[in-house]
């Protein structure tokens, strides 16, 4: 499998490592409640098809956005998470 | 048998090689197995269960039967061994010798060994299992033996990638490949044989009017040249995987005599932007009677050895089948001067020309004779039973097209009742195009034209024109094929390899084992090493007719891969020892081994665990003195291995207040602070020092183990949480040496390398300064580790070596010296200093006694998360320190505690210990623990126990800093 970075391009899914949904572009603020904080550190959507996920290239130090499909694992596209937070 | 005039290796060097120690000799290009039928030996093994002589059943890696171990490698298929000059090939699973072989009386038991015979007997009881029955099994059934050694051999790992890659080079695949090739794609061309071709040497009917296999030759040296073109020999693709990659087994050196360093085996992964599919056809047997007698072959094969090697089994041979293609190999035998005792169609309705010898239809063959060899052949036929005298019987039940790598992703094959076969489904691999056989196209002229076809419309997804070729003339006549037929009664093995048979798998029907899992599960067929290729369809033939149902609805079996077995050795290679992990090495490391030191890992850095002295017996007095040193003297360690990470721009304050718990955007210039990061479910991650040596440049340092995660997590919230910060943070741990100077004398020996004022007053403790270090630019950080006054110093990492070296000559000259991993360990213990094994990933800042490092006015990573009330219980597992009550007293990490007079049992569990050492300074052993409401239970005595080692000690809890809690050494 191999995931094109956008500083990188087509690189192998061993430099990566994977964090899992996008969540984390969706920090609730500091005093949001425990059911939102327990949401966003804990719950997490277990869909099969498309998925957002945060994807690390570990040698260039870019986190980014993967849309990938969890039945087929083809990646339909790639953003710098950085823009994606914007 | 030799056959004089046929084969393509008729003038090719004879090749010695032994087999069970007895000499033979074949010819430069024989498979052991060819070699083997010409020197008319057919009995080459013993079968997996029932101990029955078995011969060569295929001429390919689809071999059930003859599995031999080469060279001490067990399991290798004699139809796919190349022999070589020397080579010492054995049977297996046979004792004392293939014709006698003592466990051959399990095929007297069998009615007692069908199937379900092992989950049926061994129940009860019990406890026989380990001691009766398994070593009983084991001995009796298995295929070959494992040496029990590590493999030392030589293996290797590739990487490929390619516009193109095309998998097998019969008629189909070199089609394919010559018009990718000619279009200026980028082509890998992977074959199992040694020789390009497939049936293409095998047969004889002309193509471009001349023998096929001069036709394969000329596309195969057209290829070679073409600087776009790479040739794979030898190389099984064994896998689909995701993304177009697809794993191969190359044979590197199993054909030839070892030699030190040349692999023996090289595995592939190979990223294709298509693939295309022409692993051709696998033949299936047919079942009858005693089915598998030495002898008994494929009817292709039985071609194949005719034509390409020019051997047979034996003069005389009938053919039995159900299709049109076995009738092929019954007019070559006739074509080579041999005997061919009879055709025998399974088919009331085959037309079979005049042929010369003679031909049965509607026939059916009940029964076979021959004790370690086939020595005759029953018929049943219109006109009633026949016996024929043979050496071999060449059957046939049609072709299987090789679909398994399309399934290897998920995808399930379709039955084509016309060709009584599976077929790929397309794009159930994307990217990739079955063709040929493979695809169920079986005449010459189809699989040439449907080789085209795949290239075309592998070209067009490329972008790239297909140029114009012309598809040679070759035979276009495909035949028919009839149903799988059944006899009745015998033994009719369906799984050669497994043993298993048709009443097996009837017994399974009727069982209530019907689905094609359940049925393989139950007995086991298609689960031996040839994972049944020669077996699945013949088998789920016998289910169907045992449920009354079509072939089609009673189901498919699952392909997965590897497609032929790979060696964990060629998997894993590189895998092991020196050379497989990056070894990380200080700038100091030459110079600590050469004071001895010996090397400990932590991670992928290698750290002097202590430095030896003469006299010295242990590791513990080398460890104790180095700890004096520290404590009355001074001390010198390497610490370059600490993560460091530069952290600059004009949001930097505000980012390292976002990641650390604690408030950095106070931190003056010039001053050090300890910081805490938290995860974001309010856990510690991890702890170190934050220097601030400008308004918007800070330098962070992490633990060793957590440099790589405090990097990337620093990135993350960089990139992801807070994108608003304007911030860069770069590791530098590699850029920056960094050397440790603990103890009394620390100053002196600091001030004679930095040229500055490291005055109480200018340096105070948890000060920095950047400064000279004897004339090159560095940093000077007071920070200490130990609880003595101490300092860092930083310099590029080319003069760490040069820095180390000279510190540690001027410290020994003031009594002290260098210190390894050992001492710091002990010397952070007395003073209560925590490392990885306390904030192990399940403590949080309340735990360890921080938590009024966790700043209430801000937000950080975790702050929400740390004040759930959960983790601000009062009777949590809390830090403190442990110390025996009586001085012998053990103390080890990993020990549990429990109340003075509780039963060590885990309902009683109070805490455990997290570091332990033996403390030179208070003459005691010491541990670090987390203990139950620990802090209010200072001064209380607790029972220590280590099941795992026996230790037994009653420890009073104290305060975790046993050293200086005031820290009047550190401060000076
Ligand atoms: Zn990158």
């Amino acid at each position: 499998m191999r995931v094109a970075c956008p500083f990188c391009g087509d690189r192998d899914r061993r430099e990566f490592t994977v964090q899992g949904d996008d969540t984390s572009l969706r920090r609730p603020g500091r005093d949001a409640g425990p059911l939102a904080w327990h949401d966003y550190v804990h719950l997490r959507d277990n869909p099969a098809g498309r998925l957002h996920e945060i994807w690390h290239h570990d040698p260039c130090g870019a986190w980014v956005v993967v849309e990938r499909d969890t039945v087929t694992h083809a990646v339909h596209g790639v953003t710098l998470a950085r823009e994606a937070a914007r | 048998m030799r056959v004089p005039g046929r084969g393509l290796t008729q003038d090719a060097r004879l090749v010695p090689f032994t087999f069970d120690g007895k000499g033979h000799a074949g010819r430069d290009g024989d498979t052991l197995a060819s070699a083997l039928m010409g020197e008319g030996v057919r009995l080459v093994a013993r079968s997996f269960k029932y101990h029955r002589p078995r011969g060569v059943l295929s001429a390919g890696s689809e071999e059930p039967n003859a599995l031999v171990t080469v060279e001490g490698v067990p399991n290798t298929r004699a139809t796919v061994q190349e022999i070589w000059d020397g080579m010492s090939a054995r049977s297996q699973n046979a004792w004392p010798s293939l014709a006698i072989d003592a466990m051959g009386v399990n095929d007297l038991l069998d009615p007692f060994l069908g199937a379900g015979f092992y989950y049926k007997t061994f129940m009860w009881p019990r406890t026989l299992w380990e001691r009766l029955y398994e070593p009983v099994i084991r001995r009796a059934a298995g295929l070959g033996r494992l040496s029990g050694h590590a493999d030392d051999a030589p293996f290797e790992k590739a990487w490929a990638h390619c516009d193109l890659l095309v998998i097998g080079a019969g008629p189909a695949g070199l089609m394919a490949a010559l018009v990718a090739a000619r279009a200026g794609a980028d082509v890998i061309l992977a074959d199992e044989g040694a020789r390009m071709g497939g049936r293409l040497l095998a047969e004889v009917d002309p193509v471009e009017g001349r023998a096929p296999h001069l036709w394969a030759d000329g596309v195969v040296a057209e290829l070679r040249e073409m600087p776009n073109v790479r040739l794979l020999p030898r190389t099984t693709v064994t896998g689909a995987y995701d993304g177009g990659t697809y794993g191969a087994l190359e044979r590197v050196g199993l054909h030839r005599a070892p030699v030190a360093h040349r692999p023996v085996e090289c595995f592939w992964r190979i990223v294709a932007k298509r693939a295309v599919l022409a692993a051709g056809a696998i033949e299936r047997p047919l079942a009858f009677p005693d089915n598998d007698r030495p002898g008994v072959m494929l009817a292709g094969s039985v071609r194949t050895y005719l034509n390409r090697w020019g051997v047979v089994p034996g003069p005389r041979i009938a053919v039995y089948g159900n299709n049109d293609d076995a009738h092929r190999t019954a007019r070559d035998l006739a074509a080579a001067g041999l005997k061919v005792a009879a055709l025998i169609d399974t088919r009331g309705e085959a037309r079979i020309e005049e042929a010369g010898f003679p031909v049965m239809t509607g026939a059916r063959v009940v029964g076979t004779r021959g004790r370690l060899g086939l020595a005759a052949v029953t018929v049943e036929g219109v006109g009633g039973r026949r016996e024929f005298e043979v050496d071999g019987l060449a059957v046939s039940g049609g072709w299987s097209p090789a679909v398994h790598l399309t399934c290897h992703l998920g995808g399930k094959p379709a039955w084509d009742e016309r060709l009584q076969a599976f077929l790929p489904r397309e794009g159930a691999v994307p990217g990739l195009v079955a063709c040929g056989a493979a695809n169920g196209v079986f005449s010459t002229a189809g699989c040439l034209r449907d080789g085209l076809r795949a290239a075309g419309e592998s070209l067009e997804a490329l972008g790239l024109a297909v140029p114009p070729v012309e598809v040679p003339e070759a035979e276009g006549e495909a035949g028919t094929v009839g149903p799988f037929v059944l006899a009745s009664g015998g033994r009719q093995f369906v799984d050669f390899q497994n043993d298993v048979t048709v009443k097996d798998i009837r017994l399974s029907a009727q069982e209530g084992f019907q689905s094609v899992e359940h049925m393989k599960r139950y007995t086991t067929l298609g689960m031996a090493t040839d994972q049944g290729k020669t077996s699945n369809v013949p088998a789920l033939a016998v289910l169907a007719e045992a449920l009354g149902s079509p072939v089609a609805s009673t189901g498919t079996t699952t392909f997965r891969p590897p497609y032929t077995p790979v060696s964990i050795s060629a998997m894993g290679a590189g895998g092991q020892g020196v050379g497989f992990a990056p070894q990380r090495l200080t700038t100091s490391h030459q110079a600590a081994l050469q004071r001895g030191a010996p090397m400990i890992e932590a991670g992928l850095w290698y750290r002097p665990s202590y430095f030896p002295r003469p006299g010295e017996l242990s590791w513990r007095q080398a460890c104790d003195r180095e700890v004096a040193m520290v404590r009355h003297s001074v001390g010198v360690c390497d610490v370059s291995t600490l993560g460091k990470i530069d952290v600059q721009g004009p949001d930097a304050a505000a980012f390292l207040d976002f990641v650390y718990s604690n408030t950095m955007s106070t931190l003056p210039v010039g001053k050090v602070r300890y910081g805490l990061m938290l995860r974001e479910d309010g856990f510690v991650m991890d702890d170190g020092t934050c220097a601030r040596l400008g308004l918007q440049h800070y330098v962070v340092t992490t633990t060793t183990a957590a440099a790589a995660q405090v990097m990337r997590h620093l990135d993350f919230v960089a990139q992801v949480l807070r994108p608003d910060f304007d911030v860069q943070c770069v590791s530098v741990t590699e850029q920056w040496a960094q050397v440790s100077i603990a103890g009394p004398w620390s100053r002196e020996m600091v001030q004679a390398v930095v040229e500055a004022d490291l005055s109480d007053e200018r340096l105070p403790y948890m000060g920095c300064a950047e400064a000279a270090v004897l004339g090159v630019p560095g940093r000077v950080f007071r920070i200490s580790f130990s609880g003595e006054r101490a300092y860092e110093i930083a310099v590029p990492a080319r003069y760490g070596a040069s820095l180390w070296r000279l510190l540690v000559a001027q410290a020994e000259s003031l009594g002290g010296g260098a210190y390894g991993l050992e001492a710091l360990n002990v010397l952070r213990i007395e003073k209560g200093f925590i490392t990885h094994a306390e904030i192990h990933g399940r403590t949080t800042a309340f735990d360890i006694g921080m938590e009024r490092m966790v700043a209430k006015g801000k937000d950080c990573v975790g702050w929400a998360s740390s004040r759930r009330p959960g983790l601000l219980d009062e009777n949590r597992e809390q830090l403190v320190g442990l110390r025996p009550l009586v001085r012998t007293g053990q103390i080890t990490a990993g020990a549990h505690l429990y109340g003075r007079d509780a039963a060590a049992m885990r309902e009683n569990g109070q805490g455990y210990v997290t570091s332990a050492c033996w403390s030179p300074t208070f003459e005691t052993a010491l541990g670090l623990g987390f203990l139950k409401g620990g802090r209010a239970r200072h001064g209380e005595v607790v029972r220590l126990v280590d099941a795992m080692r026996a230790v037994e000690t009653l420890v009073e809890v104290t305060e975790p800093v046993f050293l200086d809690p005031e820290g009047g050494r550190m401060r000076g």
